[in-house]
């Protein structure tokens, strides 16, 4: 070791942080492609970090100013429209890749025990990416930013009692006004970003100490050679490092053909009513939220039945609400003995194909009127009712049918 | 391998569905073509003689215009800038918004960005769809944008076009088709090229970067696939020891 790092492993841990988080970590041999979307993501948090920081020099959080300013970051800004593409594509990539990752832990088991906390802390940063993007979409001060904000925000005003005063509260004003803008920046470009990187080394210093599920879902730590090395593990660094190298090509390949060719993708991560200014006297036909948001929109939606008590609106927010909480519970409501897909039985297989499909279904109705017919037979509202409880089945009957389901063996070691 | 084409329909079905819905499914395709310059630079002369007497670009200045376009500055100077007086200037109208909405009832919307937040089959319908009607404040009406402040600033290239309408079963008005009623300088062929020409030039005045992004992104994408088959190299080399 060259006498350099002797004299700074003397005063700081470089070497021992290096060889327990890289090059000693032992990760399962057997990842495959679900497994790339972890390192991805980190990915995208750099490159919405560094886009985010040039866009700061340029963009005015100014209700007068701050569509002006993003139109001259568009126009007048050297390669301006090259960051602020990379910006609004890696804000729908960052939940692309999030979902999957968190269909990942569905797929193998990843938030059962022992990795309750690393699945919580993931949560919470999925909770977090959520406020990030959707106070970063008023900034453009678009006209869909802006009532996007307006009935978003006036969703609090349906808790009892206190609701009309928080939302004020939130706004700073009784519309979404100048004052809002101005602390959605603070939080956009501050605030959230900071507890984002902090989560994140918290998720990561909470799955190295439990070490990392795989697709067979069998603890690797069980069969260990003498040196102490699982038999079924590989150093992190380099045989991951290289492999989520080449993903990350991967990515940049989709990602920077959607900045280049079609950063509109088709009106799903920058709407056509956002490219007129926000104007308060004009609502535009259908408030939509950008996609990422459409599956807990349509849950909220779906809620209308008014002869509950405090109102639909009320429940409605509470079923959006209970739709994030679900999440959380997963490693409680899971009873299974095994983790992984492939060893699970018809039920958890059936249970989760169906909430895939509610889920996607929920999403794609988010962004269509309640009232029309875009399915068949019935208006999206029932469709989206349907979906909704399904929704919920899949968890609050977790508990019962995954003690019951008829699960194979696991193997002793990694398969494949 | 069939996990990642699920994905990819996943993630690529809904894009057509979203394209598709909407209420502007009667609208002409525009069939615009930024390559064309010729295009671009006719579009560029109607827009600035009819459009900006009473919209402004604001967003846009003259001498992107002129060095994206190819026009050299001091044609723009000559011919182009009516609204203002130096190359750099903003495109700003002269009509102050005071004036408009006296004379109009409401201030003309910048038209910077019109062709994104409306789209191009929107605008080249639109300036085609102005038909004489009595009943409203400036004496014209359009199909695409029934009852607009917005009297036909073209007329003169277009003629004079009523619309014939239907009543359908339930008795709604059912737009049937237009009638010239007087001829015009332009042959409807040459005032529909001259319309795709405007709407053109809108286009690319809505996202001047679209003019060189698909070149780079070419560029771009060649180098990140060599990228991929290079690390793709690496991870084989790395991992040929792993069982």
């Amino acid at each position: 070791m060259s006498r350099f790092m002797e004299w700074v492993d003397a005063r700081f841990p470089a070497t021992k942080v290096w060889q327990e988080h890289m090059a000693q970590y032992y990760a399962p041999k057997n990842f495959n492609f679900w497994y790339y979307f972890g390192s991805l993501a980190i990915l995208v948090l750099v490159i919405q970090i560094l886009t985010g920081i040039f866009l700061t020099m340029h963009y005015k959080p100014d209700s007068q100013l701050a569509f002006a300013s993003v139109e001259y970051i568009m126009r007048d800004v050297p390669w301006g429209w090259f960051i602020r593409y990379m910006h609004s594509t890696g804000a729908s990539l960052f939940f692309v890749v999030v979902y999957l990752h968190m269909f990942r832990a569905l797929l193998y088991g990843s938030f059962k025990g022992p990795r309750e906390l690393v699945w919580l802390i993931g949560m919470v940063i999925f909770v977090a990416l959520m406020a990030e993007a959707f106070m970063g979409y008023l900034l453009p001060w678009g006209n869909m930013s802006y009532w996007g904000a307006q009935v978003i925000i006036s969703l609090f005003g349906a808790i009892p009692v206190i609701g009309d005063g928080l939302a004020e509260w939130i706004r700073g004003d009784f519309v979404v006004s100048d004052a809002t803008l101005n602390r959605f920046f603070a939080f956009h470009v501050i605030l959230l970003p900071l507890l984002l990187v902090l989560l994140v080394y918290l998720h990561i210093v909470a799955l190295h100490k439990v070490g990392s599920n795989n697709p067979d879902g069998v603890e690797i730590k069980k069969h260990k050679d003498s040196a102490g090395r699982p038999l079924d593990g590989i150093p992190f660094h380099p045989y991951y490092t290289v492999k989520d190298l080449f993903g990350a090509m991967v990515f940049l390949v989709l990602y920077f053909a959607i900045v280049f060719f079609v950063p509109e993708f088709g009106g799903w991560f920058l709407e056509k009513d956002n490219f007129a200014p926000a104007d308060i006297l004009q609502t535009p036909p259908d408030i939509v939220p950008l996609w990422y948001f459409t599956p807990f929109y349509s849950i909220l939606r779906a809620v209308t039945w008014e002869w509950l008590p405090g109102g639909a609106k009320l429940w409605g927010v509470i079923a959006m609400g209970a739709s994030i909480v679900m999440l959380f519970l997963l490693p409680w409501l899971d009873r299974a003995r095994v983790r992984s897909i492939r060893y699970r039985g018809w039920m958890y297989k059936t249970a989760l194909t169906i909430f895939v499909i509610a889920f996607v279904i929920l999403g794609y109705l988010g962004t269509k009127n309640p009232t029309r017919i875009d399915l068949f037979a019935f208006q999206n509202v029932y469709w989206a009712q349907v979906c909704m409880i399904l929704y919920f089945l899949f968890f609050l009957l977790m508990p019962w049918y995954t003690s019951r389901d008829a699960t194979k063996p696991e193997p002793d070691r990694v398969t494949h | 391998m069939r996990k990642v084409l699920a994905i990819l329909a996943f993630v690529l079905v809904p894009l057509t569905a979203h394209g598709a819905g909407g209420d502007n499914a009667n609208l002409d395709k525009a069939h615009v073509d930024l390559t064309d310059m010729a295009s671009l630079q006719r579009g560029a002369r109607i827009f600035v003689n009819f459009c900006l007497s009473c919209h402004s670009a604001k967003y846009m200045r003259y001498e992107r215009m002129a060095s994206d376009l190819g026009i050299g500055e001091d044609i723009v100077e000559e011919d182009l800038m009516f609204a203002s007086d130096k190359i750099g200037d903003l495109m700003t109208t002269t009509m102050p918004d005071e004036d408009a909405k006296e004379w109009f009832g409401v201030a003309p919307p910048d038209l910077s960005l019109m062709a994104r937040s409306r789209g191009a089959d929107y605008l080249y319908t639109y300036m085609r769809s102005f038909y004489l009607d009595e009943s409203t404040p400036s004496g014209w009406n359009n199909t695409v944008f029934p009852n607009v402040a917005m009297p036909h600033a073209m007329y003169e290239w277009q003629g004079n076009q009523e619309a014939i309408f239907t009543t359908d079963e339930s008795g709604n008005k059912i737009f049937e088709r237009f009638e010239l009623v007087k001829e015009a300088k332009l042959s409807p062929e040459e005032y529909d090229a001259a319309m795709r020409d405007l709407t053109n030039f809108m286009v690319y005045l809505a996202e001047p970067a679209k003019l060189k992004r698909y070149t780079i992104g070419f560029w771009v994408m060649v180098f990140l696939l060599v990228m991929v088959a290079l690390t793709y190299a690496l991870k084989k080399e790395f991992w040929r020891d792993v069982h």
